[in-house]
C-alpha cells in the first residue's frame, strides 16, 4: 500500500493551485511530491524547483519534512494494527500488511481492501493499494495500478505489463534497462537470469523473481507476534470509563481462557484503544511471575490506567479495544495450601506487580551485594519484578560478631565535600570540620579505612581513599574520608604535598 | 386502655427513660468493650524498662512514628526504626517506601549499613516514591498485605497529605492484616495522629570508655511521647547488632529522669517552635 505525504494533503483542502513538496538533493532543491494538478501540468518528481516554477508561477511549495511524514506513517501502521498483527513498514510512504488468516473476518479481500483504503481516502491520504502472493509483487502492483488483487500463480501475469519503473530498483539499474530496450518488466524476465545477474547484479534478480511471484521475502513486523490475542469490537464507539474497565476485565477472562488451555501464563501484557479517528493507545503491563487469573490481569490494568501522566482520551470513543499477551510463560501448578510460605511470596510478588504498574517497575527494587570494596557499588538496586528470587538467595558478607557497625547505615549517592581547616597529623584525622554550614568538633575517631579504587577498571585511576568513623560532640557519627594519599598522591608539580580534599560519604547510626 | 404492669401513671414516662438510657449505655459499653478489646500482639523491644512501659514491647498490627527533629538526626532515626522493624518482623519481608527528597537530603537506606546492624537486607523491597502522595498510596497498599512482617513509610519533612483521615486509613489497614507500620518523620514536628506510639529519636554519646574502644555500638535517646495504652518515657537505649535488640548501655553516666508514673495517659505538650527558614 503506498500512501501520499501529509502536506500534500494539506494543501488539497485549502486552494485548488497545484502543489508540490520539494527536498534539497545535490544542492539543488527538486520535487518530492506533487499532487493530481501538479502532474496534470506535467510536472514530475525528480524535476528541480527553478524548472518546475517556470512552467507555473501560482505554484504552491512545501519543504519536505521527513520525520513528520514517517511519523503519520507510524500512525497509519497503527491503525493497520487492527486488520493484522502483522504490519511492516517499507519507508518512505509504503506498508505491508501480511493479510494471511485474516480476510474471512472482513469479509474477503476485496471487501477488506475496500475498507482499508476508503477510510484512509477519507482521512485525506492518497491511497495505492494491492493484494498479491509476494510482498515485492504487491508492490510492484501498487506503484502502477490501484486496486488490483492478483489471484493466486497470476504473479508473473500480472507484473509483465508494468514498466521496469516500478519495481523500485535503483535508479541507475532503472536507467540501465530502459537504454538497453527492456521497457517492461516482462521484457526483463524474458532475457537469461545470468544475463541480467551479470550486468545489474544478484540483488535485482532476486527483486525480480520475487516480482513474479518466484520467491518470497518475509517482511520484518513492527512489533513481535503476539501469543495470545484477544479483542472486541463495539458498532458503537464506546467512550466512558465504565465500560471501558467492563471490556477489559471480560477480555482478560477470554485470554485467561486462552492461555488456561496451554498452561500458560502472562508475563508482559498489552491493552490497545483504538479510537474512531484513528488514534492508537497501547498501554503494557509487565509482571513479575506468570499471571493466571483473571482479577489480577483486570486489576493490574485499574492500577497502570489510574496513575498514567496523560489519561487515556476517548476523543469520540473506541470502536476496538484489543488484549494481547506478547510474553507468556509455562505456569508451574504447585500445591499451595500446605506450604504458606509459597502463598507468602505468591502475595508478594503480586503486591510489587501492583505497585510496579503505578509508579513503573524500575521504582521498586530489590537490593544484590556485589563483590567490590568500593562503597557506592557495592549494592545494586535491581528491579524486584524480575530480581525477587535472586535477591532471596543472595549471599551478604557476614558481619564481624562483637565489633561495632563498620558500614554507615545512610551513604550519600555522591559524597558531600566537608571543609577541613586542619588535620593533626597531616594524613590524620580532622579536629573538627564544617557540613552543610554546620561545624562538628570531633570528640571520637576511629581508622583509618584505607579504600584503593579498581585499578583494572575503567575509572580505576581515582585516588585512594582514607575513611574515618568520627563522632562528634553531640554524639552524631560520620563516616568521612579523605581523597588521595597524603604527599604520594596529592603533589603539585613541584613534588611537594598539596591540600586534600574531604567527604562526608554516610551516616552512622 | 391496657396498662403494661410498669407503666404506671406516676412513675411510667420516667422509668421509659431510665431503660432507654441504660439501653444506650449499655450499647455504648459494648462499643467501648469492643474497642478495648483490640489486644494486639506484642514483641519485646529488649530494653526492660521500655518494654514495662509498653505493656510487653511494640504492639503488631499498628502504626507507630519515630520523628528526627532536623535533618542531622535523620541518621539515629533511621536506625532506631530499622531496629523497631527488625523486632517486628521476625524474618518475614519489609517493604520500606521513601520518598526520592529524603535520598537526597540524608542519603539512601544502605544495604551494608543495615547488614551491619544484624538485619537481613534480602528480605527487604525498597520503594522508590516520586512524592508523598504515592508514598501513602503505596504504602496503604502495601500495610493491606498479609504477607508482609512490616512497612516502613520515610517521609522528609512537614507533609500535609499525611493528616488525620490518611492515618486513620493506615492504621485501620494494619489492624486488618496484622501488618506493623512504621513511619519515619524527618524534619518535621509532630501532628495529630492515630499511631499507637510516637517516639523522638536523637544520637546519644557514645558511653565513656578507653581510648581503644571509642567507637560503640549504636547508641539512641529514645523519647516515648505518646503511647495510646500507657505511660510515656524517655530511655537511653543501646541496639545489640549481634543479639538484634535494643539493651540498656552497661554504665551511662548520665541517667535521664523518668516520666512521672502517677500521668498515665497524659501526653506530655509539645513545645511547638516557631520555624524559620
Amino acid at each position: 500500500m503506498g500512501t501520499g505525504s501529509r502536506e500534500e494533503n494539506a494543501s488539497k483542502q485549502n486552494s485548488n493551485n497545484p502543489s508540490i513538496v520539494v527536498a534539497k538533493q545535490n544542492n539543488a532543491l527538486q520535487i518530492s511530491a506533487l499532487d493530481d494538478a501538479a502532474a496534470h501540468l506535467g510536472l514530475d518528481i525528480g524535476l528541480p524547483l527553478a524548472n518546475a516554477r517556470a512552467i507555473c508561477p501560482q505554484l504552491q511549495v512545501f519543504d519536505a519534512d521527513e520525520a513528520a511524514d514517517a511519523r503519520a506513517l507510524n500512525a497509519i501502521a497503527a491503525w493497520c494494527d487492527r486488520f493484522t498483527p502483522l504490519v511492516a513498514l517499507d519507508s518512505p510512504h509504503g506498508l505491508f500488511l501480511d493479510i494471511t488468516g485474516c480476510v474471512h473476518l472482513f469479509g474477503g479481500e476485496a471487501a477488506m481492501m475496500r475498507r482499508v483504503c476508503d477510510v484512509l481516502t477519507a482521512q485525506g491520504f492518497t491511497v495505492s493499494a494491492a493484494i498479491a502472493g509476494t510482498a515485492v509483487c504487491a508492490r510492484t502492483m501498487t506503484r502502477h495500478v490501484h486496486g488490483h488483487i492478483v489471484g493466486e500463480g497470476e504473479e508473473a501475469d500480472a507484473v509483465k505489463p508494468l514498466p521496469v519503473s516500478a519495481l523500485g530498483a535503483d535508479g541507475a539499474i532503472t536507467t540501465g534497462l530502459r537504454r538497453a530496450g527492456l521497457k517492461t518488466i516482462g521484457d526483463v524476465a524474458s532475457r537469461a537470469r545470468h544475463e541480467i545477474t551479470a550486468r545489474f547484479g544478484a540483488g535485482f534478480t532476486t527483486l525480480l523473481e520475487q516480482a513474479l511471484g518466484q520467491g518470497d521475502a518475509p517482511i520484518s513486523p513492527r512489533k513481535p507476534l503476539p501469543d495470545y490475542i484477544v479483542e472486541k469490537r463495539f458498532a458503537e464507539p464506546v467512550a466512558t470509563d465504565g465500560v471501558i474497565s467492563a471490556t477489559l476485565s471480560r477480555l482478560a477472562q477470554m485470554l485467561v481462557v486462552a492461555m488456561a488451555q496451554q498452561g500458560k501464563g502472562a508475563r508482559r501484557l498489552e491493552a490497545c484503544f483504538f479510537r474512531t479517528d484513528g488514534a492508537v493507545r497501547a498501554i503494557a503491563v509487565d509482571t513479575g511471575q506468570p499471571v493466571t487469573r483473571a482479577g489480577m490481569i483486570d486489576r493490574l490494568f485499574r492500577e497502570r490506567l489510574d496513575a498514567l501522566s496523560d489519561p487515556l482520551d476517548p476523543g469520540f470513543g473506541f470502536d476496538l479495544i484489543r488484549l494481547s499477551a506478547s510474553r507468556t510463560e509455562i505456569v508451574v501448578q504447585q500445591q499451595r495450601d500446605l506450604d504458606a510460605n509459597v502463598h507468602d511470596n505468591d502475595e508478594l510478588a503480586a503486591l510489587i506487580d501492583r505497585i510496579a504498574a503505578r509508579i513503573g517497575g524500575q521504582r521498586v527494587v530489590v537490593h544484590l551485594p556485589q563483590d567490590t570494596h568500593i562503597p557506592e557499588r557495592a549494592v545494586l538496586a535491581a528491579p524486584a519484578q524480575h530480581h525477587l528470587a535472586a535477591a532471596a538467595c543472595a549471599v551478604w558478607p557476614a558481619r564481624v560478631e562483637g565489633e561495632p557497625p563498620l558500614r554507615p547505615l545512610r551513604l550519600f549517592e555522591k559524597p558531600e565535600p566537608i571543609k577541613v581547616p586542619f588535620a593533626t597529623v597531616p594524613d590524620g584525622p580532622p579536629h573538627h570540620f564544617t557540613w552543610r554550614r554546620a561545624t562538628h568538633a570531633v570528640v571520637r575517631v576511629e581508622g583509618p579505612e584505607r579504600i584503593a579504587m579498581e585499578w583494572w577498571q575503567q575509572d580505576g585511576q581515582a585516588l585512594t581513599r582514607d575513611y574515618f568513623r568520627v563522632e562528634d560532640e553531640a554524639g552524631l557519627r560520620f563516616w568521612i574520608y579523605r581523597d588521595g594519599l597524603y604527599g604520594s598522591e596529592l603533589v603539585n608539580e613541584e613534588g611537594k604535598p598539596a591540600p586534600s580534599n574531604w567527604f562526608v560519604h554516610g551516616l552512622f547510626v | 386502655m391496657i396498662l403494661s404492669p410498669n407503666r404506671s401513671h406516676f412513675g411510667g414516662p420516667c422509668a421509659a427513660r431510665t431503660s432507654t438510657l441504660a439501653t444506650l449505655r449499655g450499647s455504648i459499653e459494648h462499643i467501648e468493650a469492643h474497642g478495648d478489646a483490640y489486644l494486639p500482639d506484642r514483641v519485646a523491644l529488649g530494653h526492660a524498662d521500655a518494654d514495662a512501659t509498653l505493656q510487653g514491647g511494640l504492639a503488631l498490627g499498628a502504626m507507630h512514628e519515630v520523628f528526627a527533629e532536623a535533618g542531622r538526626q535523620s541518621a539515629a532515626a533511621t536506625g532506631f526504626v530499622a531496629g523497631l522493624a527488625g523486632r517486628a518482623a521476625a524474618r518475614r519481608p519489609m517493604v520500606w517506601v521513601r520518598q526520592d527528597f529524603a535520598e537526597i537530603e540524608s542519603g539512601a537506606l544502605s544495604m551494608s549499613g543495615l547488614a551491619e546492624l544484624g538485619l537481613d537486607p534480602r528480605v527487604l523491597v525498597t520503594v522508590r516514591a516520586a512524592d508523598v502522595d504515592t508514598a501513602l498510596k503505596t504504602a496503604a497498599d502495601a500495610l493491606a498485605c498479609d504477607a508482609l512482617g512490616v512497612v516502613v513509610l520515610e517521609v522528609w519533612g512537614e507533609a500535609r497529605q499525611l493528616d488525620l483521615v490518611t492515618s486513620r486509613k493506615l492504621t485501620l489497614a494494619a489492624q486488618a492484616s496484622g501488618v506493623t507500620g512504621l513511619v519515619l518523620r524527618v524534619a518535621a514536628e509532630p501532628s495529630p495522629s492515630t499511631a499507637e506510639t510516637r517516639w523522638i529519636v536523637r544520637a546519644a554519646h557514645s558511653p565513656p570508655s578507653t581510648p581503644l574502644s571509642a567507637w560503640g555500638a549504636p547508641v539512641f535517646d529514645a523519647q516515648l511521647v505518646r503511647n495510646r495504652h500507657g505511660p510515656v518515657g524517655r530511655w537511653i537505649m543501646e541496639w545489640k547488632c549481634d543479639e538484634r535488640l535494643f539493651e540498656k548501655p552497661a554504665a551511662y553516666p548520665q541517667p535521664v529522669a523518668a516520666a512521672p508514673a502517677h500521668r498515665p495517659y497524659q501526653t506530655p505538650a509539645l513545645v511547638r517552635k516557631r520555624r524559620v527558614g
